[in-house]
């Protein structure tokens, strides 16, 4: 049973990341992105981290993506206004891309050690587990650091989004 | 291994009746305050409201609901098709889908049997809620958009802005409320709140801050600029018309059923209430009482909206960014700083 789920949310996954890269329209683009983003949070309950596949869906579809559809919105992007490449460009886009995945895979093929998979802890998504691994142990400092770069980043937009700054 | 493979036939049959027991009382609630807004705005403005259908205009609803039904189906030649008829009903998904989590009592005992009153216990049943919440802007955003209008698409982004902004200053109410409770699941908050114990009174800022962007979030008066007769015709549903429309305002009563939820959960000790000892009456009283809490926040709602006038859209960002937000913060760092001085 919990494989059959696992596949039909990896199969939905895929192929709405795939019509997501090949519509024409960029508000389809975003909405099947979303529809990526809640097959994802599925794997997430799958493997009992409620917690982070709630947060996934808040953070991503729910904010993120609405501010792309926003923006999409009101540029009125459309397949009409969007330009469109000759088949020249597409052919050569292609074959540079191919050599270069040709390049990278045979310089990495004998480089890489997957490590073996980590040991699944079914409780290791709860809310309580994840702050105490957030709060309680190594990982606070860079907790924190990571808080105040948002912080600044946010601070900066707010910055940049301003038209006259007075120093 | 994980939920699925202890598969209980009978949890599964007693949750399927449960879900399909809720969304009727979900849509009959939400029907039923389309009445009682015509019957209270008609109070307000003193006159008598529906009166025809049945008595004192209880059978208007479905009167209502036969009149969207065999109503005209159009559609604007220029619509983005899927979109135009996927909107609607992503919005009506969503909508009815928050309530999933409100504990609605303690324990029913059925043939001997003891019965949870609540779909799912997650443990992290309040931020479950927030993620629908932050959901619902799609529906709206794809109808107003795919309508192909201009006027539905200036509703949409107006809604849908509002909506953004609202999320924050409510997110930021219930974190006070998280800190306070130790939980994020809705059946410990309600455990945690016995007799008159509730957290109204630890959290008078958080629950004015919460009610208001509640109102936001429905898109309720006086926060209703995004179907602003005046400016915006109808505002995103502009070009809708028959059932598709009724969606549309029908999941409206939806938002504020479960809103009204939420905040009797949440601020009012959910099934909750003095003066009676946990027996078996308790089973069944509690979600009577739950119930009285929410029909009186869904008056609330309709007494404010027949009330105030509508805000400017200025105004309605200032408030949202320049004072919930740092009111909602300050209200954080007060409970920080009660949570530190006082906990148990």
């Amino acid at each position: 049973m919990d494989f059959y789920i696992f596949l039909t949310l990896a199969v939905i996954s895929v192929i709405t990341a795939l019509l997501m890269v090949f519509a024409r329209n960029p508000v389809h683009s975003v909405l099947y992105l979303i529809l990526t983003f809640f097959a994802i949070a599925g794997q997430y309950v799958m493997l009992n981290a409620q917690f982070l596949a709630v947060v996934h869906i808040i953070v991503y579809a729910g904010a993120i993506m609405v501010l792309f559809l926003f923006v999409l919105m009101l540029l009125n992007l459309n397949k009409d206004s969007e330009p469109q490449k000759s088949n020249l460009w597409k052919i050569s886009g292609a074959i540079t891309s191919g050599m270069l995945l040709v390049v990278m895979v045979g310089a990495l093929r004998n480089q890489i050690q997957l490590p073996a998979a980590a040991e699944y802890q079914p409780d290791r998504g709860l809310p309580a587990v994840l702050g105490r691994m957030l709060f309680d142990s190594e990982f606070v400092v860079p907790f924190e650091i990571t808080g105040i770069l948002f912080l600044a980043a946010m601070v900066g937009a707010v910055l940049v989004g301003k038209r006259e700054i007075k120093v | 291994m994980s939920l699925f493979l202890l598969f209980d036939w009978a949890l599964a049959i007693e949750k399927i009746i449960l879900v399909s027991v809720v969304f009727a009382i979900t849509l009959g609630v939400a029907a039923y305050s389309t009445w009682g807004e015509r019957k209270v705005a008609a109070f307000m403005q003193d006159r008598m409201g529906p009166s025809r259908a049945g008595w004192g205009g209880i059978l208007q609803p479905i009167a209502d609901g036969v009149k969207m039904f065999t109503k005209e189906d159009f559609m604007p030649n220029q619509a983005e098709r899927w979109l135009y008829i996927l909107a609607p009903g992503a919005f009506m998904f969503v909508a009815a889908m928050t309530s999933a989590v409100i504990p609605w009592g303690t324990e029913l005992t059925i043939f001997d049997k003891p019965v949870t009153l609540q779909v799912a216990d997650l443990n992290i049943g309040i931020l479950y809620i927030m993620g629908f919440v932050s959901l619902g802007v799609y529906g709206i955003m794809m109808g107003g958009w795919a309508s192909n209008n201009k006027y539905s698409l200036y509703g949409a982004i107006r809604a849908s802005s509002q909506m953004i902004s609202y999320e924050l200053a409510m997110g930021l109410s219930v974190i006070a409320v998280v800190m306070m409770t130790g939980t994020l699941s809705l059946k410990e908050m309600a455990i945690q709140q016995p007799g008159i114990n509730w957290n109204i009174w630890y959290q008078p800022l958080g629950f004015l801050i919460f009610f208001v962007c509640a109102l936001a979030e429905c898109n309720r008066a006086p926060f209703d600029l995004a179907e602003c007769e005046t400016e915006l015709i109808g505002g995103y549903h502009t070009e809708y018309s028959s059932m598709k429309l009724g969606f549309f305002l029908f999941a409206e009563y939806i938002n504020m059923f479960v809103s009204s939820a939420v905040i009797s959960t949440v601020y009012f000790g959910g099934y909750n209430f003095p003066g009676i000892d946990p027996g078996w009456l308790y089973g069944f009283a509690g979600p009577l009482v739950l119930f009285a809490k929410i029909f009186f926040f869904i008056f609330v709602f309709m007494w404010i909206r027949w009330t105030l006038p509508r805000f400017r859209y200025d105004q309605l960002m200032h408030l949202g960014w320049k004072s919930l937000i740092p009111l909602a913060i300050l209200n954080m760092l007060l409970t920080g700083l009660g949570v530190l001085l006082f906990s148990k």
